[in-house]
Formats: structure tokens, C-alpha cells, sequence
């Protein structure tokens, strides 16, 4: 069969996606998103803008990118068919893209590539991070290893406790890791102190952001140098399955793999676009952190999004079982894709997350994080309710080998 | 003093330069419940702050501390010693969450006057009670946006120029992102304090000038809020740039703890903002000395 270039997934990895008509030139979604940063950095977002403009225009950036995609984190991941998932839940054909197949095991390594290399083109030796479940510390440590950057990594204090193994990684690539003990000491708190630091030390430093969150052009700049899982995930199901899928699901913390997966999806009226938030303990008790489900337009961390807030507007501590999921806001261009009605948004809490990565270990063999493991929870759910020839294609953003203990815990089973 | 005797004496200050579009603009929509010339309070009186000082031959002193840090008696107690002294203009800081212009000294005072329950209508009737007892210097806010945002900015700038809230500083809110609470404001007299960085370009500190009302909020360093041994090597520089283009009076924030660091700063700007030390220094004192003390600590700075 010829296929056309829009159909190999390959044909996408010397690319970044052609400039969509959001965000505009302020940097809005709609009424989300925008710079809502202290003076000091607003020259450096200027800067930023600026120079990533030029790097996705300038063909040996692309190159370099692209070679690196395909030999160092190993694109295109494969799409997978599930079948004896499938088949068990009696409905919709459940397809899995394999994010958790690139390096490092999660779909960050695509951001962190992106703007390492950024970093790289700008003359930054120092770069700073924040990690909630440490996927995004341990993709941009990885990173700055191979591009021969200083790597300074934040993470909040209770994270460290839950995500130890992604801790020791790090170290192992050489970053220096740097507890954060303020606030809740989660994500929210450890993006705070990245930010305070790059506020002073903004002349040198790059600030690579794991998310679609923050200030613009962060949330351009990731779902950019992400949307190549989606690119490559249209392909392969034009190419595997012969048609677009009915409904496309991914987990929504920040939301950057959610954004990677939907964005070539957008122009497909027939994709239903579903983000899965996390509803922790369940939403009626406050314990959650389903920013679009539960939350208010408000502004953080340099963004107009939903939040998770008090009536005083203080952000409000949020929980998930999963640590990478475990954030107050969202980015603004999927708060714009809720507004817009091109995305739905629902919430899966912890012990619906906790069951469905077993049952997708169980059924097919791959032990999802806790984050991907609400995407498949939806699946599970709605898959029954579809005919046998409805696809859903499922976002699979990670492995879940740094996730062992606290299943563990969560089964009452003890590690030694 | 009540709020219309505050504004009806402040008609005789000497500085009227930015009060004519705020007539325009206040007669289109006049606040409920205040003489109209009441809303030239804030703007009117932070200008007028300045040139007392200035013709006092000295930069205008201006301590900042946080609202219900270290607890909710601390500004009935503390802002009428701190005037005493010698502060021309006040600044309070409005507790939020996420601080992420702050250093640790800032952020564990807004983390403590939260737990001790402190909110943006809090912190606006403190400032009216400072009002009814007959403070009359300048008071500005100084917070961050989401609070503001959730009050909506049309009712945040009428509640403070109702409470008597001068002016408005807001540390995540460049002047791009403005446009909503800078119209609020100016319908109301209440002074949108913008800041300028070392790292500002000619053509922000250009867009800043050309918007500026009140004074300027000169940030001294590349850096988060907190007390420094030493001020930035290229302040002088810096504060040339921004005096070259902006008219208004420029106040120098940021690091600044020690009376060298105010008469160094005093010498090259109309205003000097000390705000980490003073919060360290109030977290020091025991309750019984916290109004007197703060007041010590003001005129040692001043280098009484
Ligand atoms: C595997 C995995 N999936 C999802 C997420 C959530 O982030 P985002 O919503 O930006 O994709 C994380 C964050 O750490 C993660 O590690």
C-alpha cells in the first residue's frame, strides 16, 4: 500500500507542528493562558519566544531534533492494538500508544529534548527543573547528560518521599536534586522555587518547564515539542487500524501529554477528545486535583486557567495517588479546549486508577504509571458502553516501574 | 479623621499632575458613596508623600510588612508606630499562597498570616481601621494577582478606595496583562504601581513610563525579595535608565536592610522600601515590644 506522507508516522520526527491559530499574539487561548510573570523575566520570555521561533525555522535544529527523536529516545513509539483488553471489556477496540516505550519511560523525554536542545542553541549552561513524579526531572537530567548541561532539579519534599527511585535516578545522571520544603511541598510548590530561582540567576539559566503550564510561550513551546505523539498516533491508527479513532483519551496533570496526544486530533470533528483528571478520594471531598472538573478561572503560576482555590483565591492543596498528577492548575490551552466544548473532561479517582493498572498489567502485560493508568481506568469504563468497531485510542504516557512502591502500599503489601 | 476629611485636605496637596484624567474617567462612573473629589485620594496623596519628603530634603521611607504576620494584631499595632517614626508610605502585604517573587523571609510571614486566617477583606478592614483611628499616610497594597482576580478588579479598586487603599502593587502583573485592573484603578484613584527590573529594556521601561501612576517600584536586583549584605553593583546605571524616562517618583525594593543601604539608595532615588528586614525584625520581637520596636528599627534605618 502507498502511503501518503500524512500517513507515516516517521514522516513527522524532522518537524514541529505548523503555527495554530492559538495562542494568539499575547499569548491567549481564548481567555486562558498569557504572562502573568514578575517583571524581571519578562525580558527572558521575550528572549525565549524569540529564539524558539528561529530554532523551528532553522532546518539543522530540526535535523538534530529529529535524529535524536528516532536514535536517542527511540520514536516513533509503537501504536498497540489491545486486544485482550478488548475483548474482555466486550465493546470498543482499545489502542495503547506506547509513550512508555521511549527513553526514560515516559512521554517528558519529548519536552526535555525539545528544549534542552533550545537551551543548548541559546547559550545557557545552567538549567533548572521542577518534577512533581520525577518523569520530568529524570527526562531533563537525561538530557542535559548527553548535552553536557548543569542540571538543577526542584522537587517538593512529599514527592521526594513517594518517587525515591526517580530521586536516585537523577542523582545517577549527574543533577543535583533540591528538596522543596515549602507550602504543601508538592509540584505546585517545587515549580514556585523554580521559578524564584530563575528569577535570579534568569541571565544564565534556562528554565525547562515539564508541562503546558506557566507563563507564555511555555505552553506553545511544550505542546510543540509533544504533539508529536499524536502526529505519530493519527498515523498509526490511519495506517493499523484504517480510521481515525471514535475517542481519544489522556491523563491530565499539567497536561502536556494530553496536549502531545490531542493536538493533531483538534481539526477531526468525529475525535471525541476526553482528559482524564484526577479525582483522588473523589471529588465531593475535596481531595482531588481535577482543575477543569472541579475548579475556577483563576491565575497561576504566570497563567490564566482553572485552579483549584479557595473563595480568597489561595490556592488549595490538592491529592492524587499519583504524584504527576498531583497540580492545582492546568494548562491554559486545554482550559481553552473545555471552553471551546473541542474536549471533555472527566475525573478518575485513586482506587479506580489503582485498579485499572492492574488490570491492564493482567490482561496485556504492561504495568502503566499510576498518571496513564486514569487514562486506562476511563477506557475500561467507557469501552463497554461502545460497539466492538469504536476505537478508543488511549494515551499511555508512562511506565510504571517508579510507581512500585506506593502501589505496594496501597495493597498492603510490603517491599523489602 | 474620616475618609472625606482625609480627601478634602489632601485637595491642598501640592502635586496635581496626574489628577486631571482621573476627573474625566471618575465622572463617567463615580463610586458609589464617595464625594467625587475623594476619588482623587490615592493618586493625589502618594504624590504628595513624595514631594513632603522630598522638600524635607530626604528619600520617602516606606516599610512593608505583612498582614497578620506575625499575628492579627500586628498592623493596629505597628503601622501608626512605624509613621511615628518617620515612614511616609506604608506598604502592606496581601498573604497569597503561591509567592513566587518572594524570598523565604516574605514567604514564611504570608504562610503565617494565613494560617492565622488573614484574607484580602481582612487585610481591606484593617486598613479601615487604620483610617477610623486617623492614619492618613499613603497606604498601598501589595499581593498577587489570583486574590485580585477572584474579588474581580472593578470591586478590589473600589473597596480600596473605599478603605482607604492608595495604591496597588502586583508582584505577577506586568504591564501586559494590566490593562483590566489599570482601568479599575484609574476609574477609582487608585495608584496601579508598576515595577521595572534590572533586567527591563529600554522599550519596557518606555511602556512603564508611558502608563506609571503613583510611583515606580524599581526592583534593585535580579532576585526574589529578601535582605542582602550587599546592593547591586549597577544600581546607579540602572536608575539613571529609568529616571532618563519616567516621571513619576521611583522607589528602589528588594535587598535593602541596612542604614547604609538607605542612604545609598535614598542618594539615587525619591523612595526606599525595606521590607524582608523589617518582617525578620517584627518575627524577633515579643508582642509587648513589637510597636516600639518596629519604630526603633524604622529610625535606626533612617540612621536616627
Ligand atoms: C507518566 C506521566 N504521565 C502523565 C504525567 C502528567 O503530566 P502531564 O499532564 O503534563 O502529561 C506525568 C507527570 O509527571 C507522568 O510522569
Amino acid at each position: 500500500m502507498v502511503q501518503t506522507r500524512a500517513e507515516t508516522a516517521d514522516a513527522y520526527l524532522d518537524t514541529l507542528p505548523p503555527p495554530a491559530e492559538f495562542p494568539d499574539a499575547r499569548g491567549r487561548y481564548g481567555r486562558f493562558g498569557g504572562q502573568y510573570a514578575p517583571e524581571t523575566l519578562m525580558p527572558a520570555l521575550d528572549e525565549l519566544e524569540t529564539a524558539y521561533h528561529e530554532a523551528r525555522n532553522d532546518p539543522a535544529f530540526l535535523r538534530k531534533m529529529g535524529d535524536l527523536r528516532r536514535h536517542y529516545v527511540g520514536r516513533p513509539t509503537p501504536t498497540y492494538h489491545a486486544q485482550a483488553l478488548s475483548e474482555r471489556l466486550g465493546g470498543a477496540q482499545i489502542w495503547l500508544k506506547r509513550e512508555d516505550l521511549a527513553h526514560t519511560g515516559a512521554h517528558k523525554i519529548n519536552n526535555a529534548l525539545g528544549q534542552g536542545l533550545l537551551a543548548k542553541r541559546m547559550g545557557k549552561p545552567r538549567v533548572i527543573a521542577e518534577t512533581g513524579a520525577g518523569q520530568h526531572g529524570v527526562a531533563a537530567a537525561t538530557v542535559c547528560a548527553m548535552l553536557g548541561l548543569e542540571c538543577i532539579v526542584y522537587m517538593g519534599e512529599v514527592d521526594i518521599a513517594r518517587q525515591s527511585l526517580n530521586v536516585f535516578r537523577m542523582k545517577l545522571l549527574g543533577a543535583t536534586v533540591v528538596p522543596v520544603s515549602s507550602g504543601s511541598r508538592t509540584l505546585k510548590d517545587a515549580l514556585n522555587e523554580a521559578i524564584r530561582d530563575w528569577v535570579t540567576n534568569v541571565r544564565t539559566t534556562y528554565y525547562i518547564i515539564g508541562t503546558v503550564a506557566g507563563m507564555h510561550p511555555y505552553p506553545m513551546i511544550v505542546r510543540d515539542f509533544q504533539a508529536i505523539i499524536g502526529q505519530e498516533a493519527r498515523a498509526q491508527l490511519l495506517a493499523q487500524a484504517g480510521r481515525l479513532p471514535d475517542v481519544v483519551l489522556a491523563c491530565v496533570g499539567g497536561g502536556s501529554n494530553a496536549m502531545g496526544m490531542f493536538h493533531a486530533f483538534v481539526p477531526d470533528v468525529s475525535v471525541r477528545l476526553i482528559g482524564v483528571e484526577a479525582a483522588g478520594r473523589g471529588i465531593e471531598t475535596g481531595a482531588h486535583a481535577a482543575s477543569i472538573v472541579a475548579g475556577r478561572v483563576g491565575v497561576l503560576h504566570g497563567s490564566r486557567t482553572y485552579v483549584i482555590q479557595d473563595a480568597d483565591g489561595q490556592i488549595m492543596e490538592t491529592h492524587s495517588i499519583s504524584a504527576g498528577l498531583d497540580y492545582p492548575g492546568v494548562g491554559p490551552e486545554l482550559a481553552w479546549l473545555a471552553d471551546a466544548d473541542h474536549a471533555q473532561y472527566v475525573g478518575i479517582t485513586d482506587a479506580e486508577a489503582l485498579e485499572a493498572l492492574q488490570v491492564l498489567s493482567q490482561a496485556e502485560g504492561i504495568i502503566p504509571a499510576l498518571e496513564s493508568a486514569h487514562a486506562i481506568a476511563h477506557a475500561i469504563k467507557i469501552a463497554p458502553t461502545l460497539p466492538k468497531e469504536a476505537i478508543i485510542a488511549v494515551c499511555l504516557s508512562g511506565r510504571g516501574d517508579k510507581d512500585m512502591g506506593t502501589v505496594a502500599d496501597a495493597l498492603g503489601v510490603t517491599l523489602t | 479623621m474620616s475618609n472625606e476629611q482625609r480627601a478634602t485636605s489632601n485637595e491642598t496637596g501640592s502635586t496635581r499632575r496626574e489628577v486631571g484624567k482621573h476627573i474625566v474617567t471618575s465622572v463617567l462612573m463615580p463610586p458609589k458613596g464617595r464625594p467625587q473629589s475623594a476619588v482623587l485620594t490615592g493618586v493625589a496623596r502618594i504624590s504628595e508623600a513624595f514631594a513632603r519628603a522630598k522638600s524635607a530634603g530626604h528619600a520617602a521611607f516606606i516599610p512593608y510588612i505583612t498582614v497578620g504576620h506575625p499575628d492579627r494584631e500586628t498592623v493596629a499595632a505597628v503601622v501608626p508606630a512605624l509613621i511615628e517614626a518617620g515612614a511616609d508610605i506604608v506598604e502592606l502585604g496581601v498573604p497569597f499562597s503561591d509567592p513566587l517573587a518572594d524570598g523565604v523571609v516574605i514567604q514564611r510571614s504570608t504562610q503565617a498570616a494565613l494560617a492565622n486566617g488573614v484574607t484580602l477583606d481582612y487585610c481591606l478592614d484593617e486598613v479601615r481601621s487604620l483610617r477610623r483611628v486617623g492614619v492618613t499616610a499613603p497606604i498601598v497594597f501589595l499581593g498577587y494577582m489570583n486574590p485580585i482576580a477572584q474579588k474581580g478588579e472593578e470591586a478590589f479598586a473600589a473597596l480600596c478606595a473605599e478603605a482607604g487603599v492608595d495604591g496597588v502593587i502586583v508582584a505577577d502583573l506586568p504591564p501586559e496583562e494590566a490593562g483590566d485592573l489599570r482601568a479599575a484603578c484609574a476609574r477609582h484613584g487608585v495608584a496601579l504601581i508598576a515595577m521595572l527590573a534590572p533586567t527591563s529594556t529600554e522599550k519596557r521601561i518606555a511602556q512603564v513610563a508611558a502608563l506609571a501612576t503613583g510611583f515606580v517600584y524599581c526592583v534593585g536586583l535580579t532576585g526574589v525579595t529578601g535582605a542582602r549584605d550587599a546592593l547591586a553593583t549597577d544600581l546607579r546605571g540602572y536608575l539613571d535608565r529609568v529616571r532618563a524616562r519616567v516621571s513619576v517618583p521611583i522607589a528602589v525594593g528588594f535587598g535593602i536592610s541596612r542604614p547604609e543601604h538607605v542612604a545609598s539608595v535614598g542618594a539615587m532615588a525619591d523612595g526606599v522600601i525595606v521590607g524582608s528586614a523589617l518582617v525578620k525584625r517584627l518575627d524577633e520581637l515579643p508582642l509587648a515590644e513589637r510597636a516600639s520596636g518596629a519604630a526603633d528599627f524604622v529610625r535606626w534605618l533612617m540612621g536616627e
